[in-house]
């Protein structure tokens, strides 16, 4: 059994999700990776990579050409993995849809090489589940398993190419609109900060990066807060948006509904500042403070 | 052109599920039922785009049991101009589904196909992907704006750090973000209207579809249960908690 994982190289660096998509699929056997676009050399030099194939003229960004090329090499694989992001669940529900697959999005754990464990209604509820397609095609959620580190592997290069492009459909990428920020990868970062409806405003938000630069805490955000136009959509954390598990979680203002749960509750260390005693956010919280936001934070960036 | 909407009736947002007792799947007996969030969207893109002149006729379709006949008429009442019901007592898997849509969408010839991009009860977002690629269409995934210009369409989707926007030549499967638009609420007139527009039912053996699972189910479980908290009455003593008790700062 060979597995293969479709690598996300961001600013000359693998993503932290796509390292913890190469631990997940070494459970199934040697590891090979894709890198569409720059990056072969770095993806080289990841641990416990055998194989990089390389497809420079393509990108991640457009999923047609990306999936036509994933499903050339298939064959080769047992097992298809990418990190469960924005670039995975576009890619590889196509890729599945090419080679009449059932794709397993977002796997938390791996019981054997065709049982899987997912969470299902928002994380309410966690499936079991086991795959009857030759080859499995799965999502991983970077949060539960361990990243492998950036150095230390040589892996050999060989160039692969799209050699039947005549049926892929024309998608042009117009424009990209990154939004700048020096904070960690919301993600990957071990400690979160985020902000809900009860910040006000914009301005307000400001308020929670005091704190985060303190930590070194990435910022996030729940729906409501983004949906008011407080915080950026790439905040979002929750079953819509991004899902984390840091060591240290701190909800400001947020009430906590079942959506943004599914987002954060398997954060190590959970802090709520709420001042609704009666907010659902103190039922997964470790630790709860019934008091205003607004006293709060000062005397918090203060503290630390 | 014709919009083709597909809809999925969900267990209710708002309603925090139970998994069952035997551990086979979660409680969805008495359970408020309604339209998937995802999907609400999808349908006010449809409306949107037959307002904007872009499009001429809105067609939604579900695949379900009778019951899911309630979200078709819903999204009729919204603005949708007819309703396929495809009818089965199976809970397809979104390979299923997209081999029906398929057929469906041979059948009906849409420009768009505009869905939501994930089911709340799932949470697969894969449905509208293998549908695109089994058409050999594009795709355009978490979009969070819509252009039609001609034979293309303009879409700005959702990513990882930001946004992107996307030249697709139609036709092409669009699945909806959050933040593509606000659906609107069904009048009380528009609700009795729908009552009268035209809901087609068909059963879904008809189609002559595989629509076997990939995927056997050997368990659900209530995720582990977090330790009760403790409630602190000062930001110092949060502060010594997170530093000696947690040890993360």
């Amino acid at each position: 059994m060979t597995a293969l994982v479709l690598l996300e190289i961001e600013n000359g660096t693998v993503r932290q999700a796509s390292r913890s998509a190469i631990t997940a699929a070494s459970a199934f056997g040697p590891v090979d990776v894709l890198v569409l676009g720059a990056g072969a050399e770095i993806a080289a030099r990841l641990p416990g990579v055998t194989r990089v194939r390389h497809a420079e003229s393509l990108s991640d960004a457009v999923a047609e050409p990306a999936a036509a090329l994933l499903a050339e090499i298939a064959s080769d694989y047992t097992h298809i993995v990418s990190a469960a992001s924005a670039v995975g669940k576009n890619i590889l529900p196509r890729l599945a849809g090419l080679l009449d697959v059932q794709p397993i999005p977002d796997v938390v754990a791996i019981k054997d090489a065709e049982t899987f464990v997912r969470p299902i209604y928002a994380g309410n509820a966690l499936a079991t589940i086991r795959s009857s397609d030759s080859i499995k095609i799965l999502t991983v959620r970077g949060a539960n398993f361990d990243a492998v580190a950036n150095e230390g592997g040589s892996a050999a290069i060989e160039a692969v190419s799209l050699s039947s492009a005549s049926n892929v459909p024309a998608v042009d990428l117009i424009s990209v609109n990154l939004s700048t920020s020096e904070r960690p990868e919301l993600e990957s970062a071990r400690v979160v900060i985020s902000g809900g409806k009860g910040l006000k405003d914009a301005e307000n938000f400001k308020l929670l990066e005091p704190v985060a630069d303190k930590l070194g805490a990435a910022i996030g955000a729940s729906r409501a807060a983004v949906d008011s136009g407080f915080a950026a959509n790439e905040l979002q954390v929750g079953q819509t948006g991004k899902i984390v598990a840091p060591e240290l979680y701190i909800a400001v203002g947020l009430s906590g509904a079942i959506q943004h749960l599914a987002g954060m509750k398997d954060s190590r260390v959970i802090v709520a500042i709420n001042l609704d005693p009666e907010a659902p956010i103190f039922r997964v919280a470790d630790y709860g403070l019934v008091a205003d936001l607004f006293t709060v934070l000062p005397e918090l960036e203060h503290a630390l | 052109m014709k919009v083709l909407v597909p809809i999925k009736r969900v267990v209710d947002y708002n309603v925090k599920v139970r998994v069952s007792a035997d551990g086979s799947g979660v409680d969805t007996q008495g359970v408020k039922m309604s339209m998937n969030p995802f999907d609400e969207i999808a349908v006010e893109e449809g409306i949107r785009l037959r307002e904007s002149g872009a499009a001429k006729e809105v067609v939604v379709v579900t695949i379900g049991a009778q019951a899911a006949q309630d979200v078709l008429r819903t999204a009729m009442a919204m603005g949708a101009d007819r309703a396929i019901l495809v009818k089965t007592d199976e809970t397809l898997e979104p390979r299923a589904v997209a081999n029906a849509l398929k057929a469906i969408i041979e059948r009906e010839n849409p420009g768009i196909v505009s869905m939501g991009k994930q089911a709340i009860d799932d949470d697969m977002n894969a449905t509208g992907q293998i549908l695109a690629a089994k058409l050999g269409w594009p795709q355009a995934t978490f979009a969070s704006k819509v252009t039609i210009n001609g034979e293309r369409a303009e879409v700005t989707r959702e990513i990882d750090g930001g946004s992107a926007t996307y030249g697709v030549p139609l036709p092409a499967i669009i699945t909806a973000d959050l933040r593509l638009n606000e659906p609107r609420y069904a009048s009380l007139p528009n609700i009795m209207k729908a009552r009268k527009k035209p809901l087609e039912t068909l059963e879904l053996s008809s189609l002559g579809v595989d629509t076997a699972s990939r995927l056997t189910t050997v368990s659900v479980a209530e995720p582990a249960e977090r330790q009760a908290g403790v409630m602190l009455n000062s930001v110092a003593e949060l502060v010594e908690k997170l530093k000696t008790e947690a040890k993360v700062i």
